[in-house]
């Protein structure tokens, strides 16, 4: 019996009010995922389309609204639909969640489509699988690289070993391998003395500040890879940064944070290293702990992606505690003040143009840059505007998705070429690596302007 | 320690970012912080002060002469026409691309449902548009952009009585682009003038847009498209495509999502950073710490992180019944953040009336406030000495029936945001 046929039972002047009323439970209890509860509050304004960059761009990508809630719709009856094979054009840069108005949680069900596509409908043994598995534990190779790294940045931007990477795994030969440190950033930490040696740094900065020695001030560090294989001054920036403000710092054990796993439906992967990571941060947490992180994707898959996607004890309050680097210091330290009596010389007195990565905007921290050295003597950062920078981690070495990523990074490039700087800023690694990759910028890291700032 | 600012206004609409382009214009140290993107892409663009009285006539030829007439509960009423005039002149000069401030009078708008819409200001590619123009006017739409129905809407405006002849055709788009690609793809394209296949050839896709609606074209002097031409660059696709056609070219606002919406939400936000304000959007504000009568911090929430953001002065822009501000379950109607009251009746079959179309109590739902805009309790006493409200979490207006939405967002945004700047001095 259809809906209407039933419409005369219901009486709008005489409800239902008493004292037997029993709320239907109409979604069982299960541990699958079911995502149709958030794809009811979808009511299709379309407005995650007009956010989503590859939409902008690709005539043949269907968008977010259509990967989120039509496609959970439609799989709500049973076997009748797989996954859509258009998921995997999606870049996951996560901006149809900020952009909802509804709650909607978009990249939620993009991240599980694209679990259950790959899982489901994938070649094991296909190239495009294999090729996203090595991008996506890109950890792995970093580690294998950081070995003898010398040897490995000359190996890998080798002509013709780029020219093979792209005929047999399908990476594009149009970008250069970013360079591997002779030093990772956990050697030269151990070599500072590691936790002790930051004990006893952040006590006397304590004392010269005029705080109690024994202040609760205390972090745990989540470096991820980038900073660990490739841009250990980043890192190191931090340390400094935080310990001149008389914060202890640990560097727990950890993996990576899932990023680019979750980019390429790799949920497996992905789960396995943040159990590493939440168990090892969740026992700081528990002892008082807060966690940071430089790289904004990082804290924004700790902060986000565990728990919509992982069950995992301490996950949420994990994530509760876990901040990005600068945004942990406007909280609770008086950087305004710092800065303003601040000046900064050698080659970061200089003019940047800044790129807010879209994991930075669901984070509300697209603006901090900007604002914090605003009024930085010798400094000036211009933002370049709210779009995309194309790469999305992986997304853009892929050799059929390279054209795609350039296209969506040309406005940034655009608005770069326009500012007045020729220097790039941005927290993301891979943002800068799009950004270094289409103008020729050297690009730093805001830790690294803060550093040379506030840090005598 | 927490986050700082002199003024910090919560809600990222219209309200919101004019309270703190005011604020910040009067010299205070201030912040917006906002749920969620900007709702102005939900938004048709255009920007009406009054369209019709609450006893349903109209449309009203002048809106401020309206104004004093209004019931004494009306936001209107609170801030007075003077303040309103300002606070239009506020948005004029913040959005330049805007058109309208000669007059007092409301222009006719026509809307992609072909009716026609009084309004205060409307966007410069709307103007060669307006209904009161009697140049003969062929509207255009796309066969993959169903939203805009072009012979319909031509039918409904003939149907209203327009002064001029009107005409609708359904082109296809050059290139065809995916059934239902996004406004932005449209957009983006047209905006960067890419090249298109037609016919087995590259072309630029403005000249390929201008020949296929040259076909259609019987010497129209203008020609309406639904509101995808260009985002950054939207004047120069007009003109182009104007060139080409040899007629005025203009857009018919539409329904979300909306790029005539989104480009003042750009417009706004870029005034917002020359006044040197702070914004940040994507997560939002769930409590808040007071001393006695005054607000001492609020908490923003990242995944279950609280972070404390504190100011001297707060504005309350967080939006109605759909925009959240004002929320109601099967007991009460409440302001989610503060608990500022909300009058009702304890009946919720009261809340509305039978008649889809009726007069709905709920429509006016929302806080009221003293003449500082400060909300009150339901004694009448002020709830926070240093909080306002403005915008549609005010009660006593039907913005949808008076066609008023806009303008009370900018008039009372605008006075709350002088206020609080004010009470920084």
């Amino acid at each position: 019996m259809s809906d209407s046929q039933q419409h005369h039972q219901f009486d709008p002047v005489a409800p239902n009010a008493g004292e037997d009323f029993e709320p239907t439970d109409v979604f069982d209890d299960s541990d699958d995922f079911d995502l149709r509860p958030g794809a009811d509050s979808c009511y299709k304004c379309s407005t995650c389309d007009t956010n989503c960059p590859v939409a902008e761009v690709k005539d043949d990508f269907p968008g977010p609204k259509f990967q989120g809630p039509e496609q959970w719709r439609l799989k709500r009856r049973d076997d009748d639909h797989s996954v859509d094979d258009s998921v995997m054009d999606c870049s996951n840069c996560m901006r149809c969640d900020n952009a909802c108005p509804s709650g909607v949680p978009l990249s939620q069900m993009h991240n599980t489509a694209r679990g259950e596509y790959v899982s489901e409908e994938m070649n094991k043994l296909s190239v495009e699988y294999v090729r996203n598995r090595l991008l996506a534990n890109y950890r792995k190779s970093a580690w294998l690289a950081s070995k003898l790294p010398r040897v490995a940045n000359a190996a890998a931007n080798f002509g013709p070993a780029r020219w093979l990477g792209e005929k047999l795994l399908g990476v594009t030969a149009e970008r250069e391998f970013p360079d591997f440190a002779t030093e990772t950033f956990t050697e030269w930490w151990a070599a500072q003395g590691g936790a002790a040696g930051s004990k006893e740094r952040a006590r006397e900065a304590r004392e010269r500040r005029g705080e109690p020695r024994d202040a609760d001030k205390k972090v745990a560090y989540f470096h991820g890879c980038y900073a660990e294989y490739n841009t250990p001054e980043v890192a190191k920036a931090l340390v400094r940064v935080y310990e001149h403000f008389g914060y202890e710092i640990v560097v727990p054990e950890q993996g990576c944070s899932g990023t680019p796993m979750f980019a390429n439906g790799m949920l497996d992967d992905a789960r396995r290293d943040a159990e590493v990571n939440i168990s090892s941060l969740a026992d700081l947490v528990e002892e008082g702990y807060d966690a940071i992180a430089s790289c904004t994707s990082c804290s924004m898959a700790i902060r986000q992606e565990y728990p919509e996607l992982f069950d995992i004890d301490g996950v949420d309050e994990v994530a509760a505690n876990t901040f990005e680097s600068v945004e942990y210091l406007r909280i609770h330290e008086d950087l305004e003040g710092e800065l303003g009596d601040a000046d900064v010389g050698d080659d970061l007195a200089a003019e940047f143009a800044y790129h807010a990565p879209c994991h930075a905007r669901n984070q509300g921290l697209d603006r901090q840059a900007v604002e914090l050295f605003g009024d930085l003597d010798g400094v000036g950062v211009e933002d370049v505007g709210d779009s995309c920078s194309g790469i999305s981690g992986t997304y853009g070495w892929k050799a059929e998705k390279y054209e795609t990523s350039m296209e969506i990074g040309d406005e940034m490039f655009d608005h770069m070429e326009g500012a007045d700087g020729e220097t790039g800023m941005t927290e993301c690694p891979t943002c800068a690596m799009q950004m270094e990759h289409g103008t020729g910028y050297d690009v730093r890291h805001p830790l690294e302007l803060l550093e040379a700032a506030v840090v005598a | 320690m927490a986050i700082d600012s002199e003024v910090l206004v919560v809600g990222g609409g219209l309200a919101g970012l004019t309270s703190a382009l005011a604020a910040a214009r009067a010299g205070a140290d201030t912040r917006l912080v906002s749920y969620k993107q900007s709702t102005l892409r939900h938004a048709s663009g255009l920007v009406d002060v009054l369209g019709y009285t609450p006893d349903g006539d109209g449309p009203l030829a002048d809106p401020f002469a309206a104004i004093p007439d209004l019931p004494d509960s009306h936001p209107y009423r609170t801030v007075g026409v003077d303040t309103v005039r300002e606070a239009m002149a506020l948005f004029d000069d913040a959005v330049p691309h805007y058109r309208g401030a000669h007059t007092d009078a409301n222009a006719l708008v026509p809307t992609h449902g072909g009716t026609v819409k009084p309004t205060a200001r409307y966007p410069a590619g709307a103007s060669a548009g307006v209904a009161s123009d009697d140049r003969d006017a062929l509207l255009v739409g796309f066969e993959a952009l169903p939203d805009f129905d072009a012979p319909q809407a031509a039918a409904h405006l003939d149907a209203a009585g327009v002064p001029f002849d009107v005409r609708g055709a359904t082109i296809r788009f050059p290139g065809d682009l995916r059934t239902d690609a996004k406004v932005t793809r449209y957009a983006k394209l047209l905006d960067a003038d890419g090249a298109v296949p037609v016919d087995g050839r590259e072309r630029p896709v403005r000249e390929a847009l201008a020949e296929r609606v040259n076909a259609e074209l019987d010497g129209e002097a203008r020609v309406g498209f639904p509101a995808i031409l260009g985002d950054d660059d939207a004047a120069g696709v007009r003109e182009a495509l104007a060139d080409d056609l040899g007629a005025a070219v203009f857009e018919v606002p539409a329904g979300p999502p909306s790029l005539p919406g989104l480009r003042l939400e750009d417009a706004l936000f870029d005034a917002l950073d020359a006044a040197g304000a702070s914004f940040e959007t994507g997560n939002p504000v769930v409590d808040f710490d007071a001393d006695g009568g005054r607000v001492e911090r609020v908490f923003v929430e990242k995944n279950g992180a609280r972070i404390p953001y504190a100011a001297d002065q707060y504005v309350l822009a967080t939006g109605g019944l759909v925009g959240k501000g004002v929320e109601s379950d099967r007991e009460r109607v409440r302001e989610p953040i503060f608990d500022c009251h909300v009058a009702h009746a304890d009946d919720r079959y009261e809340w509305f009336d039978d008649d889809a179309f009726g007069d709905h109590a709920f429509a006016r739902f929302g806080v009221a406030t003293d003449d500082s805009l400060r909300p009150e309790a339901d004694d009448g006493s002020t709830e926070f000495e240093n909080l306002r409200a403005a915008g549609s979490v005010l009660g006593g207006y039907d913005f949808a029936a008076e066609k008023s939405g806009s303008g009370v967002s900018i008039a009372t945004g605008y006075a709350a945001g002088n206020a609080a700047a004010e009470e920084t001095r």
